[in-house]
């Protein structure tokens, strides 16, 4: 994948399907430790110690079509190949967190990307899901959680695409106004 | 505060469309999100879509995403639910593809045939 945030973008359809109704994406961008840290975190069905060890292993799947699953393989070996890490912890009935480092300096580091047609695309799916998405850069932070957005909106649903159209504008314009360089 | 501005007129936008609804009622697409559809492109498939309904100011068009299907290698794969229970599979729905399909399938009523790779009848 071209992207982190299409990493992220598989990542989070996980935790969708896994019956997450919160989710919470933490990007932080440290130039003077030159690393980028990216944290997922749901409140889905989570998975017990035996599934964890495995689910970076992309020959491991709990579906019953296909033999193989490899969103978080891919994710995997995107972090080690910037010399970074990616971190899985669950328990059952508690929710999934997935960490990844990278060296934000990394050539072999793929940019971020689109990260308004990430949130787009996730809030696509909103009437079942509450997003939380927290971007730093140094010292400088753009917050936004979609349970807010909908009290603004009134009657209106997040899922409109007018609506979706102007969060995709609105995310990317505010992480230039951020200086974001990922 | 300049978000809340923005908010309060896309509020308007969006109540004008549905003030408005088409012949497109009751139309559902869905995306194939799979980490296959995704690599493949299907985010800026579902971007496409999202601009050229709003642009249109189509609002009774449902846009769900599902998981792979098993037709890897046809991604992006998008399905056309009609309200008559049809529903028409395209493959290969590259952002220009998926503009097309709004204004021929959905506003118009005509499938595109070049990017249909299946077509059946859901059970009501």
């Amino acid at each position: 994948m071209r992207e982190l945030s299409l990493h992220l973008l598989d990542l989070a359809r996980n935790s969708i399907e896994a019956g997450a109704t919160l989710l919470e994406l933490t990007v932080v961008e440290d130039p003077r430790t030159d690393t980028l840290k990216i944290v997922l975190r749901d409140n889905g069905a989570g998975m017990d110690e035996q599934a964890v060890a495995r689910a970076t292993d992309a020959f491991y799947t709990t579906r019953t079509t296909r033999r193989w699953g490899l969103g978080l393989a891919l994710f995997k070996a995107t972090c080690e190949a910037a010399q970074g890490q990616l971190e899985v912890a669950s328990r059952p009935g508690e929710g999934t967190v997935v960490s990844a480092t990278l060296r934000l300096g990394h050539l072999d580091r793929p940019p971020l990307g689109n990260m308004g047609a990430l949130l787009q695309a996730l809030v696509c799916e909103a009437d079942r899901l509450a997003l939380r998405y927290r971007h730093r850069v140094g010292d400088r932070e753009f917050y936004l959680d979609t349970e807010e957005l909908r009290r603004e909106l009134g009657g209106i649903c997040l899922t409109e695409p007018v609506v979706l159209q102007w969060l995709a504008g609105h995310v990317n314009a505010e992480l230039r106004t951020l200086g974001s360089r990922a | 505060m300049k978000t809340r501005e923005e908010l309060q007129a896309i509020r308007e936008r969006a109540k004008a469309a549905l003030a408005v609804r088409g012949s497109e009622g009751g139309i559902r697409v869905v995306i194939a999100m799979g980490t296959c559809g995704i690599a493949a492109g299907a985010r800026e498939t579902l971007s496409a879509l999202i601009e050229e309904l709003a642009q249109r100011g189509i609002s009774d068009v449902t846009v769900s995403q599902t998981g792979c299907k098993g037709l890897c290698d046809k991604e992006p794969v998008v399905e056309v639910h009609l309200p008559s229970g049809q529903v028409i599979t395209y493959g290969g729905v590259t952002p220009p593809v998926m503009r097309r399909i709004v204004a021929e399938q959905i506003v118009n009523g005509q499938i595109v045939s070049q990017y249909v790779i299946g077509t059946e009848t859901e059970a009501c």
